[in-house]
């Protein structure tokens, strides 16, 4: 039961970031508002895990989301203030804020070890979904060269926190 | 002992001493978005292995083999000295995908 519940999670959150897949090219105040959106997500979840998970590695992972996306959110504000472009909500925003509220409602209910474990799995997974969103979607069709060289260097560290959640979980079994 | 052989022992022991070099080096690493450049460095025993972080973010050089694990804070710089010979591979903690070597040799 438990293990379908988490087949059907990650099902979910592999997809492809909802909505940007049958819409035209996203727009750079839209592709600002996605990647800060994702940013402040993974922030919410690390905060949740900071206050349930007793785990040293759980925490220190979650530790590090909130310091590091804290940090690419402030250097993306400072970019959007200094290029005067404001981050404009769309539909993929919405459904990826949307998607993590179930999520963070789904592992409110667990504890202990299985709670550490469907953290640290969403984490992985959801890493991997905002990669290959910056990367086959967001990375191209960003217009500003400046926007676009910051949204590459957040994909490098995105890459790394995904291996680094790899880790943890590697770690968990 | 007679004393000829204390001069010999003495001379040996010099030799030994002398032949440590008179100065270690300071090697710097800098890192920028998640970049160790140069990527590889070369060090002698003794030398310190500084690094520099430019990023936003706390790294670390994490030897894979443990030898060292230097933690490094934003903007802010972080060294290890090398006391023993090898090639240490290393790579930050919280991004493994960043990837550094120091071959040290004696």
């Amino acid at each position: 039961m438990r293990i379908s519940v988490y087949v059907a999670l990650a099902a979910l959150c592999l997809s492809p970031l909802p909505a940007l897949a049958q819409s035209a090219k996203p727009t750079d105040p839209q592709i600002a508002h996605i990647a800060y959106t994702a940013g402040q997500l993974d922030i919410d979840a690390a905060k949740q895990a900071l206050k349930k998970s007793k785990n040293k590695e759980v925490r220190a992972f979650a530790d590090d989301m909130v310091k590091d996306h804290s940090a690419v959110n402030k250097q993306a504000l400072a970019l959007l203030t200094k290029l005067k472009v404001k981050p404009e909500d769309n539909p993929t925003s919405q459904a990826l804020t949307k998607q993590a509220a179930a999520k963070r409602a789904e592992l409110a209910k667990l504890s202990g070890k299985a709670f550490d474990k469907a953290y640290v799995d969403n984490e992985v997974a959801f890493h991997k979904t905002v990669n290959n969103a910056l990367e086959t979607q967001l990375i191209p069709s960003a217009s500003n060269a400046e926007l676009k060289s910051l949204l590459q260097t957040g994909l490098k560290i995105f890459q790394g926190h995904e291996q680094h959640a790899e880790h943890v979980d590697a770690e968990l079994k | 002992m007679q004393p000829g052989r204390i001069v010999f022992i003495a001379a040996a022991l010099c030799g030994v001493v002398c032949a440590v070099p008179a100065r270690a080096d300071t090697i710097k690493v800098e890192i920028k978005n998640l970049v160790n450049t140069p990527a590889t460095v070369n060090a002698k025993v003794g030398d310190t292995i500084v690094w520099t972080n430019k990023d936003v973010l706390q790294h670390t050089a994490t030897a894979t083999d443990k030898t060292f694990d230097v933690l490094l804070p934003p903007g802010k710089t972080g060294s290890t000295v090398v006391t023993k010979a090898g090639t240490f591979d290393y790579f930050c903690k919280f991004h493994p995908n960043m990837k550094g070597k120091v071959i040290v040799t004696p």
